[in-house]
């Protein structure tokens, strides 16, 4: 029986001011604020793919913040090569599942204590291929329940699974993978949430900020008026986005390369 | 063991063979690892178009250093560079060019690939968790998948088996494969091997072989040893 994802936090709790307003100015003055009322037993997912697009700074407030028993989605979870990211989270114990494309590092001897609690039980991994991660939740976002694919067809992924001959090809059912709160950076936004990514910082990003019913957003450079985005090159339109926050020079904001400053 | 002392092929020479086949237009897609070593050979004029999975189409050569972009890796998270006509994509874009159909090929690193075209790269014995990240959907996807890999393990073991140890990456889709002793298509027949290390008898090779060579009447010396 395949476990269907289900929500534990409050719908009402998901908009930051209770009322949502047309072009509502969504910018939070410091991360502590944004991440303030994630409840225990959230689902979050965490954009990033290596440093460009990883939500450092929302992270690290989280993990100030103490929320626990938390599911992560991300494209690996065990991660500790920045500042703050998931591996942090997961060494602090406050992580109770991962959906992820990677439960293992690649070699034996660079075993970490992530592989160490799935292996024990303490941590579920639910390990999927990087594009199936990415469809379900992109079907999250866009109301489909379920879809098929060729990937992990006559793998040990696939043993549990409905599949399907579809034109003489075997496909396997994959259902859809929503969020409570989507974690993600972008390189510019307007106060209501327009953004525009920085070349592969965009990565995972619009997508989780579709499927998310709450998305926070770390800026890395100009936080613009309305009107101050040229609609043409909106990457991912502020309806998908609730919070907004842009990163403070270092040391207080975690940037990506130590004097990495382009404002 | 007869073959001691003579020299394998290293993994660059073994990477250029395969690179040498791509042909001009085509989509490549490299693994993580010594599949990367593909995009050093000299392709002269012929336009390749290397695609990485978290979404850019076009990239160049490493970034020299002090040069890097901090929102600019491929798929190995190394810092690259654009080529002219570059794309970016986002992830669900990204395997739509991967599962779509858009790649012409895709070369990947394995633990083991069997003669039936199955192989297996994302999990060892013992192991509870493993690494995927976009192989099954580019095994399932790419127009080809080629391989490579050392020819034995460490220990000596073979790595072209009949059948796959290992959990499965994808089953039968594996078409070429090059190894530091030859390069192998993998036919109805089994493999087929059409180039041979310097120095080494097909012999040889088949004594560090599960699976049964097939020979190619066309057998020569691997080409850019």
């Amino acid at each position: 029986m395949i476990q269907r994802f289900r929500s534990t936090v409050e719908p009402s709790r998901l908009r930051a001011n209770g009322v949502h307003q047309h072009m509502k100015n969504k910018v939070f003055a410091t991360f502590d604020d944004a991440v303030a009322d994630i409840p225990d037993g959230a689902s979050i997912m965490v954009g990033g793919f290596g440093p460009p697009g990883l939500p450092q700074n929302l992270l690290a407030a989280l993990i100030r913040q103490g929320a626990k028993d938390l599911t992560i989605i991300t494209n690996r979870g065990d991660q500790t090569n920045a500042k703050a990211n998931t591996g942090h989270l997961v060494e602090l114990r406050r992580v109770k599942k991962v959906c992820c494309a990677f439960s293992a590092s690649p070699h034996p001897s660079q075993r970490n204590l992530f592989e160490e609690l799935n292996e024990s039980g303490e941590l579920e991994a639910e390990l999927m291929p990087q594009g199936t991660l990415v469809e379900r939740m992109r079907a999250a976002a866009a109301g489909i329940g379920a879809f098929y694919t060729r990937a992990s067809v006559g793998t040990e992924l696939a043993q549990d699974k409905e599949t399907r001959v579809i034109d003489g090809k075997e496909y396997v059912l994959e259902y859809a993978l929503p969020a409570d709160y989507a974690f993600i950076r972008a390189h510019t936004s307007d106060t209501y949430g327009n953004l525009q990514y920085d070349l592969t910082q965009r990565n995972f990003n619009p997508i989780m900020a579709m499927a998310a019913k709450c998305t926070l957003v770390e800026i890395e450079g100009d936080v613009v008026a309305l009107g101050g985005m040229d609609p043409n090159h909106v990457h991912t339109p502020g309806i998908f986005v609730d919070r907004v926050v842009k990163i403070p020079p270092p040391p207080e904001g975690l940037w990506t390369f130590p004097s990495d400053r382009r404002a | 063991m007869t073959t001691t002392g003579k020299k394998r092929l290293d993994r660059q020479t073994m990477c250029n063979r395969l690179a040498m086949e791509f042909e001009d237009g085509w989509v490549a897609n490299l693994g993580v690892g010594m599949p990367t070593l593909c995009s050093n050979y000299e392709f002269e004029d012929k336009d390749i178009v290397f695609q990485s999975e978290n979404g850019l189409i076009g990239y160049g050569p490493l970034a020299a250093p002090g040069q890097e972009h901090p929102n600019l890796v491929n798929a190995g998270v190394q810092y690259v560079t654009m080529k002219p006509g570059a794309s970016i994509l986002h992830h669900a874009d990204s395997f739509t060019v991967i599962r779509g159909g858009y790649v012409d090929v895709t070369v990947l690193g394995a633990y083991e690939v069997a003669e039936n075209g199955d192989f297996a790269n994302w999990k060892t014995l013992g192991r509870k968790g493993g690494g995927i990240g976009g192989a099954m959907d580019l095994a399932v996807g790419a127009k080809r998948v080629w391989l490579a890999l050392e020819h034995t393990t460490r220990d000596g073991q073979p790595r072209l088996l009949k059948r796959c140890t290992l959990p499965v990456t994808a089953v039968g889709v594996v078409s070429r494969v090059v190894t530091d002793l030859g390069l192998f298509d993998v036919t109805p027949n089994g493999f087929l091997l059409r180039e041979i290390a310097p120095g080494f008898t097909p012999v040889e090779v088949q004594e560090m072989t599960e699976a049964s060579l097939v020979l190619s009447p066309d057998l020569r010396e691997f080409q850019g040893a």
